[in-house]
């Protein structure tokens, strides 16, 4: 079974058209590297997995998502349950304007019901999506202090952190290093490959020594479309298409 | 020539530099000084009449004598009851303006007309009120007139100042929450209302001095020269009577009775000053107080 299958995706902010007849397969439990250059979609792409693009009024969508071979636009879905299960990261590490124990429990409060909401659970939770996000030792003297106190690469680790009590399917990940130091990158990569099919991973990323080092399969984006999508040795070794070819060469974007 | 030396261009950059900066201080000592001089000269006229009688007596022998009480104690319940109309209203009006409206034409020209209605001056709402609920509401002439003539003044400019509390609650805070499955609720709740409380508080508070500083509102539709109270009670006026107030109470000693003493006058002003400054004084230590409360 695919994580998440697209067929025949189109999407427009208002008259422009950013994503065009994108049809894409990401297996399950594989962690898959999305390129492109600036503004070929990878953002927008990715905040169609969970509905959030709905938020924009401006934001018109044709075509079919399937999300654990469910289709997500079915008129039972309901997207705050869709994004329980698809959780996002993002470029600039926003955590909440709260303390790092409220971050990491924030879904619970939001979702589990009040018996699966005492403290006991609570404090469980938070120990053990805080380890899992190799942030533990770090905090966990220091749980009640917001959450600006921490350093950026702290930060990244909590948001993704503070998905993990959701027990989600597929992580979104838009850049999650950018903001982040090379020390940092490399914590956050190893992170993901601990993951070994946990989750399934969609990680946008301009480096492309990182898409070669944590993602099983590739899949390059242009102007809107998918060009190519193969396993990442294949992708940048043997690319199929000669726009891939240029692209991951370095000869443009 | 050395290097780093100066130039005359440099000289004369620093010229104008110091020029500039005399010219900022004088304009704030310009705005300063009229200041002062108005709360001293209030002060020193009002030295005879300010204690606490002056403050818990009522006003007699036709105004020219004794205290405020009643006007104090009516002005309080005109504050009260307006802001408790505005301020819910006004408030919820704000978020849905904010976090559910979307935006298309007809928001936007409510957000233009909000915007223009806070700008209105006092005697035109002092009209409306007059005309929608002394006579079509058939309140009368009444302190719940008067009160709701102050919220209708009051809740634009709640609604704006509590707009601009929202919006400046980061986005991305919104976009975590959404992210997470929180409804549009579940984030206004927990994120975007803690967040923009202090700005939201602050707003309602300043419209507490202007709803206790206007005349015009509640002279047209619910305050009197004078009305006896007993002054024992401290709920002394029905929603349905009329009332003084300190506002129009210092409209009538200085217009409208000859042979007062300039003392009395000067002393419900200097009053009317001290709730102000009383009030937004509270804003503040209550904004320092949730601003360091949700630091983050
Ligand atoms: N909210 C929006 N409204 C209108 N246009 C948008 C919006 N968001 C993105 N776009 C446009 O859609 C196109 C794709 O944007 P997107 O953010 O998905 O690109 P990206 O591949 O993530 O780029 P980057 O690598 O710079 O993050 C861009 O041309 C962008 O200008
Ligand atoms: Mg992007």
């Amino acid at each position: 079974m695919n994580a998440i299958e697209t067929r025949g995706l189109n999407l427009w902010y208002g008259d422009f058209q950013a994503l065009r007849d994108v049809t894409l397969s990401v297996e399950q439990g594989a962690v898959t590297a999305l390129i492109g250059p600036s503004g070929c979609g990878k953002t927008t792409l990715l905040r169609c997995c969970n509905r959030i693009n709905e938020r924009n009024p401006a934001v018109r969508t044709t075509g079919e998502i399937r999300i654990l071979d469910k289709n997500i636009y079915d008129p039972d879905v309901s997207p705050l349950e869709l994004r329980k299960a698809v959780g996002m990261v993002f470029q600039r590490p926003n955590p909440l304007p709260v303390s790092i124990y409220e971050n990491v429990v924030f879904g619970l409060r939001l979702h589990a019901p009040p018996e699966a909401r005492t403290r006991a659970a609570l404090d469980l939770a938070v120990e053990k999506a805080l380890t899992e996000a190799g942030l533990w030792e770090d905090v966990k003297d220091k749980l009640g202090e917001t959450a600006t106190s921490l350093q950026l690469e702290q930060r990244q680790k909590l948001c993704i952190a503070r998905l993990l009590p959701l027990q989600p399917d597929i992580l979104l990940m838009d850049e999650p290093c950018a903001a982040l130091d090379v020390t940092a990158t490399e914590n956050i990569e190893q992170l993901i490959r601990g993951w070994q099919g946990a989750y399934t991973t969609l990680i946008v990323t301009h480096n492309m020594a990182q898409a070669r080092r944590v993602s099983d399969r590739s899949v390059f984006m242009l102007s809107g479309e998918l060009v190519e999508l193969g396993s990442t040795q294949q992708v940048f070794d043997e690319p199929k298409d000669p726009r891939t070819a240029d692209y991951v060469a370095g000869r443009y974007g | 020539m050395s290097r780093f030396a100066s130039t005359p261009a440099v000289e004369a950059k620093l010229r104008r530099e110091a020029a500039a900066g005399a010219i900022f201080l004088g304009m704030l000592i310009l705005i300063l000084l009229p200041l002062f001089a108005i709360v001293a000269y209030l002060l020193w006229q009002a030295a005879p009449s300010l204690n606490w009688r002056f403050l818990f007596s009522a006003p007699t022998h036709g105004m020219r004598e004794g205290g405020v009480w009643p006007a104090f104690i009516g002005t309080l319940y005109l504050v009260t009851l307006s802001l408790a109309v505005a301020a819910p209203i006004g408030v919820l009006a704000a978020v849905y303006l904010t976090e559910y409206a979307r935006d298309n034409w007809f928001n936007r020209a409510v957000n233009m007309a909000v915007l223009n209605l806070a700008g209105v001056p006092s005697i035109v709402h002092a009209l409306f009120g007059l005309g929608a609920f002394v006579y079509a509401a058939r309140l009368g002439y009444s302190v719940l007139a008067a009160s709701l003539t102050l919220a209708i003044m009051t809740m634009p400019v709640i609604i704006a100042s509590t707009r601009q509390a929202l919006l400046s609650v980061p986005h991305n805070f919104r976009e975590a929450c959404w992210n997470l499955g929180a409804s549009r609720l579940q984030t206004i709740r927990t994120i975007v209302l803690p967040n923009a409380i202090s700005g939201i508080l602050t707003g309602i508070i300043l419209q507490v001095s202007r709803a206790a500083g206007e005349t015009a509102p509640i002279m047209f539709t619910g305050a009197v020269f004078y009305k006896a109270i007993d002054p024992g009670t401290l709920f002394p006026y029905a929603l349905d009577e009329q009332c003084m107030a300190l506002s129009m109470h210092l409209y009538t000693l200085s217009t409208q009775t000859p042979g007062v003493a300039a003392s009395i006058p000067n002393a419900t002003a200097v009053l009317l000053l001290a709730l102000v400054f009383l009030v937004n004084s509270a804003a503040i230590g209550l904004r320092t107080i949730l601003r360091s409360r949700g630091k983050w």
